[in-house]
């Protein structure tokens, strides 16, 4: 798929990521604090403006609101553009060979288009879904609600939010931490029948963290 | 095609059924044993790394590549097949250890009745209750015949557990359901997480039988009779769908590898995949695979063993044009027909107002019931049962987030998102594994259409529920609820029923038939040892062997069968080669 040579950045306010987080960024890691001024990322699939069009969705399908932060604070963004650059976005993970035909849904989907041409689709659907005011975009996303698209949106978003951060998402695992979920941790033999019935939450830790070395995600690795 | 030097014995699949096979080979005779793996090495410590749900559970980077081969499905012969083209009900793995690597590790043993399955009903109900189009068997083996060898597998995998009736008495708190068993478990029952202890204490005060799931998520550490020692198992929760970074789940890698890179008559080719096996006449002389490269091979051995799980065993055999493909339209042959998949559904989810600290656990720690594999069905609309449990194998918070009670009408915004985040650590699973009766119409061969990448044709599978298995489901799913109810849950969502099989929702890799075992040659693929029936140099190890699905899950007896079958090819094939049975 011919793309434009630009090289294409999301910009990121302080104020979208909460000014809360360590962000990896291409294997960067930067705190962004209130008084740090907007942070670049660079895009590998989306243009900008679909970056903020994506964005502006999941953000409404998990909002930032009193019970949390929410797709934009957890970089869901970052985290569904690096899948659909990468094998994943091509459809290395189904069998693509022909004759593509309408079955039952119980055989499972069978369309023909890749990830990443649901979301060029999908964009076209959503239409400058950024500058829209968060009523409106709720109304225009109730009306593709059924479609591939959104449920792909919708599974990406959720992955995105509680994926581990080195894949993009889940920012200074904000998403594990309104769920209480620990991240990978080698043993809970003293915990495991303990705590019936009562919160145990461990602190979040994201595999690097715990191996104490980076880890090189899936998306990276495949040609 | 580049043919290479003889072996004595070539095993198709690096899995639990193969390397088992090789195993016994290589330790107890001379002979030069080569297992093909169409997949990848693994370690034990490659696992560390692959902690990781969105690539190990979601991406299934263990799993054979479904890029590259598929099966088809459609409900009935009137429709049209088309492929699975995502991962869905089932998973199976690539690689050595093949699905031993990522299972769950639940490890029953058959119920006695299981062996004589058709007779039982028939005594039971007489012949006319069986359900239509009904192609139920008896095995060609008993439970007592097999269980010298479950005891085997059980030491050799380090399963913990409880007996339930141990030389003919009853145990409490074990399965007291259960066929006599010689021994106790080889280690003690794993730990109990919060929800296995809800599930246990209100089975017992409904008056059923609760008992710890047998696991080869093994609850200390253990040394296995060949000398191989494993950890205990630390309930990190990276179990089903992961390698265990310790190696204290039984995992091919880490119980059989062990011994048999230590034997120079051992080799394990990866990166190879068979593609036939070629026979003349009823002798076989080898199997033909490409390498990593393409490049296509020849490998001639004097003994072939066929390991590469029930859906490649099966489509081997058919592609090789060994033996007849089974007709279901005359009832004539036998490669491919008796296809099952587990009956295993989510039968109730149960949201509490407390939280469940769900992320800590095992792929088989928990506890289940065998109340409902003896029923008396005189007055019910099915005559199959199976196992009602709960297991805490460690939800993953991708996977789980999202579940939310009947009464959250949304899928997504903010009310969904508060509902899904106070339900997160607040649902639990009442599961039901089920028995899968074996019908005329469900079966497979080979699709007409699709093929691997190779261009081989895809195997189609014909298949659906009947109602036998859809009023088993609604019985079961009304006494989930009365569970999940003692239980203390505040809310319950049952099981909506099975409706048309599904491609899509995952039930289990439980799929058995294709190559079943039988008495007679004329209804069967194999012999009571797995050896093939027409060529007495060929054997098939696996659930394809299985003329229909018992409730449990198939692996330890999968791993039974094959060292009865290894006893059978030492003590007597090896001197006087030829048909066992
Ligand atoms: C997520 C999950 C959970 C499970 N949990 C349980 C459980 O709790 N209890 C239970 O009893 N069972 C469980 N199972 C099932 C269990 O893993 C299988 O029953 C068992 O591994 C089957 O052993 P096998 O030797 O027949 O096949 P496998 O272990 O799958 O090995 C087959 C091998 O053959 C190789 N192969 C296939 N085709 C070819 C070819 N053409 N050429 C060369 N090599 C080939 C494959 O790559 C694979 O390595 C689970 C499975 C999964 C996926
Ligand atoms: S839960 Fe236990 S057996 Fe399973 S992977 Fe973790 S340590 Fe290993």
């Amino acid at each position: 798929m011919p793309r434009s040579p630009r090289r294409h950045f999301l910009t990121l306010s302080a104020t979208t990521l909460g000014g809360l987080l360590v962000y990896t960024l291409d294997r960067k890691s930067a705190r962004l604090h209130a008084q740090t001024s907007a942070l670049k990322v660079p895009l590998r699939f989306f243009t900008e403006d679909e970056a903020l069009a994506i964005a502006a969705a999941a953000a409404r399908i998990f909002p930032a609101d009193e019970s949390g932060p929410g797709a934009d604070e957890a970089g869901v963004v970052i985290y569904i553009d690096r899948q659909l650059a990468s094998a994943y976005g091509r459809d290395h993970y189904r069998y693509t060979q022909p004759p593509f035909e309408p079955g039952v849904p119980e055989q499972g989907y069978q369309g023909k288009e890749t990830p990443r041409e649901i979301y060029r689709a999908g964009l076209k659907m959503l239409g400058p879904f950024h500058t829209l005011a968060p009523a409106e975009q709720d109304a225009r996303l109730k009306q593709i609600d059924t479609t591939v698209f959104f449920s792909l949106l919708r599974t990406h978003t959720i992955e995105g939010m509680f994926c581990d951060p080195m894949h993009g998402g889940n920012a200074g695992m904000i998403g594990w931490q309104m769920i209480g979920f620990p991240g990978p941790r080698m043993s809970y033999f003293d915990d495991v029948d303990q705590h019936y019935g009562a919160a145990f939450r461990p602190k979040p830790e994201s595999l690097a963290q715990m191996l104490g070395r980076p880890v090189t995600p899936g998306e990276d690795t495949e040609t | 095609m580049k043919t290479l030097p003889p072996v004595d014995v070539a095993i198709v699949g690096g899995g639990w059924t193969g390397l088992t096979m090789a195993k016994e080979l290589a330790t107890r005779t001379g002979l030069k044993i080569l297992v093909l793996e169409r997949g990848g090495p693994h370690k034990t410590r490659d696992y560390l790394d692959n902690m990781d749900e969105l690539d190990y559970a979601i991406r299934l980077r263990t799993m054979q590549p479904i890029r590259d081969e598929t099966v088809t499905l459609r409900h009935s012969v009137r429709n049209r097949a088309l492929p699975i083209r995502q991962y869905g009900s089932f998973l199976p793995g690539t690689g050595v250890g093949g699905s031993g690597e990522h299972w769950s590790g639940i490890s029953y043993r058959y119920y006695p009745h299981d062996f004589q399955r058709v007779s039982h009903l028939v005594d039971k109900y007489g012949r006319a209750r069986l359900p239509e189009n009904c192609a139920v068997r008896d095995w060609p083996i008993s439970y007592d015949d097999l269980e010298p060898y479950y005891e085997r597998a059980e030491r050799l995998m380090g399963i913990s557990g409880k007996a339930g009736n141990l030389r003919g008495t009853k145990v409490e708190g074990g399965n007291i359901f259960e066929g006599r068993r010689q021994s106790e478990y080889p280690t003690p029952p794993m730990k109990m997480p919060y929800l296995a202890a809800l599930f246990r204490d209100a089975t017992h005060s409904l008056g059923y039988h609760p008992f710890p799931l047998p696991a080869a998520t093994t609850s200390v550490p253990y040394t296995n009779p060949d000398g191989v020692p494993r950890a205990g198992c630390a309930y990190c929760g990276y179990c089903e769908r992961f390698g265990c970074m310790i190696g204290a789940k039984a995992q091919p890698t880490n119980t059989l590898m062990p011994v048999l890179t230590r034997r120079n008559n051992f080799e394990m080719r990866t990166g190879a995949w068979v593609r036939r096996i070629v026979a003349e006449g009823a002798h076989v002389r080898g199997v033909r695979y490409a390498d990593s490269r393409g490049n296509e091979v020849f490998q001639p051995a004097d003994l072939v063993f066929l390991a590469s799980w029930t859906l490649n065993n099966t489509r081997l055999l058919l592609l090789s044009g060994i033996g007849a493909p089974y007709d279901p339209e005359t009832g004539k042959g036998v490669v491919g027909s008796h296809l099952t998949h587990q009956v295993s559904v989510p039968a109730a989810t149960l949201f509490f107002d407390k939280p469940q600290n769900a992320f800590m656990g095992a792929g088989s720690a928990g506890i289940a019931i065998g109340d409902f594999d003896f029923l008396d069905h005189t007055d019910l609309d099915f005559v199959s049962g199976g196992a009602l449990y709960t297991v805490c194998y460690g939800t993953r918070p991708i996977a789980n987030f999202g579940v939310v009670p009947p009464s959250v009408r949304t899928r997504w915004g903010a009310e969904w998102k508060k509902a899904a985040l106070h339900n997160y650590d607040r649902t639990g699973l009442v599961r039901f594994y089920g028995e899968h009766l074996a019908y005329r119409d469900n079966y497979m061969d080979l699709d007409p259409v699709y093929k691997d990448r190779l261009g081989d044709p895809l195997l189609r599978l014909t298949l659906d529920w009947k109602d036998n298995e859809r009023n088993m489901v609604r019985f079961i799913t009304n006494r989930a609820v009365q569970v999940g109810q003692v239980m203390g849950a505040v809310e319950i969502q049952p099981f909506q029923g099975l409706k048309r099989y599904q491609a899509t929702r995952y039930q289990g890799t439980h799929i058995q038939g294709g190559t079943i075992i039988g008495a007679k040659q004329t209804d069967s693929v194999v012999n009571m040892y797995l050896q093939h029936w027409q060529a007495p140099n060929l054997f098939v190890l696996g659930a394809s062997a299985f003329p229909q699905n018992p409730s449990s899950n198939p692996t330890l007896t999968a791993v039974a069968l094959t060292i009865r079958a290894a006893d059978a090819v030492i003590q007597r094939y090896l001197k006087h080669p030829g048909a066992l049975a």
